[in-house]
């Protein structure tokens, strides 16, 4: 069944004279119990697909759901079957770790001791912080509680914008632990990122794009649809790679990915011609091989193509 | 609505008032500055006129005249020139507040029955003082003149043209004392200023934070969340007006001559005009610093036509009838109303009936305008 179903949902902003087309009919079908990931750079209209779909703001045109309820028509019943984690920190950052938590869990009216039990594997990460204000808490840790404030009332689904912007590499990874838990306990997630390296962590991702889905699959389609040889090239003079390679007309696209660069090329010529190229412009020991396209290559594949 | 949720949102409200220090000595040291000094500042009785007598007349009954004048307690004769014009500079450099020319011949025209003419020169930038110090200064020669008469004109024994004589009684507030009549207007003000002021930077900065999106996707509905701000404020009011009718008492020995129960039963209906606009303008700001802007300019407008300085009888009619609209104007006749004159809760029903009309417009207002959709 299905979690999340999104048909043609358009939002435009409009602020005088000025329109932004912030989504442009997003269609979405979303299972009960999937890690969906939402994946697109900023301003591609994550965020207001999110707030749509979490009861913030109306759309424009088409209509959505997130557990059989309509989310213009039964806000009020859909309010207590999601969580939501908004990508700004937006708990009381001068309540106490343990009043944040009462104080939600007081709001949906459920009981926070009883509750514990879901939110027992984040908290743990918090109890000894438990009378810290919740400003005073680390970037993590304050995702940390954003979750479990979120979760307090068991909620179905559960919607988290960009949690892991901003947050220290250890962080993000042991979030995205807790976030396959609560996805292997039935939880539907709906998260937006703009980390590609986090969407190979979902069940189905999402590319968006100016409003646009551009497409919707597991990782794996997405890295086997790469139609492209992709090479990993380095040299001593990575400096220079950049402006040089630009000069060579076999390359079809060339991106930084740490200590290398990512190329494809034109033709299965284009390799050798651009190899030769580098040694007359003085670059040494240069290292051209083929490898396999991670997701983020296909991400830039995808999103440059269309 | 869900008890459980407002009382939820007031236990938090108060969580968080309580943790920030600033808050508290707000509550506490802002009403008794205010109550402790405004009071003694804001005298307008008017000591101290500076007259400055151009005697070119230099007779005994010019004497008599200037004698006359010095006399008087509110007057202080500083200077005698010898020309107007000094006497005019006298008043450029501030010094003076009135000059009087005593014209020459003065005593031989009077004698002669022709009618001589005073002149006084009035320094008016400052208005107040302008017309009491005149009026003070008239008082003195409408006596010195009937005092001429009465010697010169042989009067008979009973005047055939009988006098009106007034004498005055000061009721409710015999001594004419000043504290005794701002510090329960400047209790108002500061209820207003204290309970306007944290209701509506309170909302506004749940806005700024970001934390009113958490509360937007929770059940929590509008009209949980407006009497969630609203209740907590309301009792930090009558917080401050407790604390304040205390430094009446113990500073100033002002006890309400009503009964204390009226104040507080009219308190707390004021206290819901005034939250219920504070919430009502924090509904279409976006930042602390636009409420704070647009409060001051509504604090200033309803303070300043409250008839707190200057009375509403004196105002042109269309401010007279803006008073019945201003919350401040009410409460501040209430108020005085009842400290000073006793009233009780039946004399007042006219200002709770329009207090009742204003929460009644406003608290509904503030729900429907706070932005949350649905």
């Amino acid at each position: 069944m299905e979690a999340i179903i999104a048909r043609s949902l358009s939002k435009t902003y409009r602020s005088g004279k000025s329109q932004t087309h912030a989504l442009k009919g997003i269609d979405l079908d979303i299972q009960e119990g999937e890690l969906f990931g939402l994946v697109g750079p900023d301003g591609a209209g994550k965020t207001t697909l999110i707030r749509i779909l979490v009861s913030l703001i109306l759309p424009d045109q088409g209509t959505a759901s997130v557990g059989g309820l309509d989310v213009v028509r039964n806000f009020g019943l859909l309010r207590q079957q999601i969580g939501y984690v908004p990508g700004r920190f937006s708990l009381y950052q001068d309540l106490t770790v343990h009043e944040n938590l009462h104080f939600f869990a007081s709001v949906f009216g459920v009981n926070a001791e009883e509750q514990y039990g879901l939110v027992r594997e984040i908290y743990k990460y918090l109890e000894p912080f438990r009378d810290r204000k919740a400003g005073q808490l680390s970037g993590g840790m304050k995702q940390k509680l954003a979750l479990s404030c979120a979760l307090i009332h068991r909620p179905s689904v559960l919607f988290l914008d960009e949690p892991t912007t901003g947050v220290d590499a250890v962080s993000r990874r042991e979030f995205w632990v807790l976030l396959s838990q609560l996805r292997n306990q039935g939880m539907t997630i709906f998260v937006s990122t703009p980390y590609m390296d986090e969407a190979a962590r979902c069940d189905r991702v999402g590319l968006i794009q100016e409003g646009r889905l551009l497409r919707i699959d597991p990782p794996t389609a997405i890295v086997r649809d790469f139609p492209l040889t992709l090479y990993a090239l380095s040299t001593d003079l990575m400096s220079r790679v950049k402006p040089d390679l630009a000069s060579c007309a076999e390359v079809l696209s060339a991106f930084a990915f740490g200590a290398n660069y990512h190329l494809t090329f034109q033709t299965s010529a284009g390799p050798q011609a651009c190899v030769r190229m580098l040694e007359q412009k003085g670059h040494t020991n240069i290292r051209l091989e083929v490898i396999q396209p991670g997701i983020e290559d296909c991400f830039m594949y995808f999103m440059k193509g269309s | 609505m869900n008890l459980r949720i407002i009382q939820a949102m007031i236990r938090k409200e108060f969580a968080q008032f309580f943790r920030d220090p600033a808050n508290i000595r707000m509550l506490i040291v802002m009403p008794v500055v205010q109550l402790l000094l405004l009071p003694l500042a804001a005298d307008y009785e008017v000591k101290r006129v500076r007259v400055c007598i151009v005697d070119f007349d230099h007779s005994q009954l010019s004497h008599e005249l200037t004698g006359k004048i010095s006399a008087n307690p509110h007057i202080h004769v500083g200077c005698t020139a010898q020309s107007f014009e000094q006497a005019l500079q006298g008043m450029e450099r501030d010094e003076i507040d009135i000059a009087l020319l005593i014209p020459a011949h003065f005593e031989r025209d009077l004698v002669m029955n022709q009618n001589p003419v005073l002149s006084a020169s009035v320094h008016a930038v400052n208005g107040q003082r302008a017309s009491v110090g005149s009026q003070y200064l008239m008082q003195i020669l409408a006596d010195f003149n009937r005092k001429i008469r009465m010697q010169w004109l042989q009067l008979p024994k009973f005047n055939p043209v009988p006098l009106v004589d007034i004498s005055h009684t000061y009721l409710y507030n015999p001594r004419m004392d000043y504290p005794s009549y701002m510090v329960p207007g400047i209790l108002v003000i500061l209820l207003t200023m204290v309970g306007f002021s944290l209701a509506s930077l309170n909302l506004v900065r749940e806005k700024e934070i970001g934390t009113i999106e958490q509360i937007n996707v929770s059940p929590v509905r509008k009209s949980e969340f407006i009497l969630g701000k609203l209740i907590p404020f309301w009792i930090l009011g009558l917080v401050v007006l407790t604390l304040g009718l205390l430094i009446a008492s113990v500073f100033y020995g002002i006890y309400p001559r009503g009964s204390v129960g009226t104040i507080y039963a009219f308190a707390s209906l004021y206290l819901l005009a005034i939250l219920g606009l504070a919430l009502l303008l924090s509904a279409f700001a976006q930042t602390q610093q636009q409420v704070m802007l647009v409060s001051y300019f509504v604090m200033l407008v309803f303070i300043l036509l409250s008839g707190l300085y200057t009375s509403v009888e004196s105002m042109p009619p269309w401010a007279q009838m803006t008073t019945h609209l201003n919350p401040v104007a009410h409460f501040i006749v209430v108020i005085r109303m009842v400290v000073l004159k006793g009233s009780s809760f039946r004399d007042i029903l006219p200002h709770v009936g329009a207090m009742a009309a204003m929460a009644g417009i406003l608290l509904p207002l503030a729900i429907r305008s706070y932005r949350k959709h649905f």
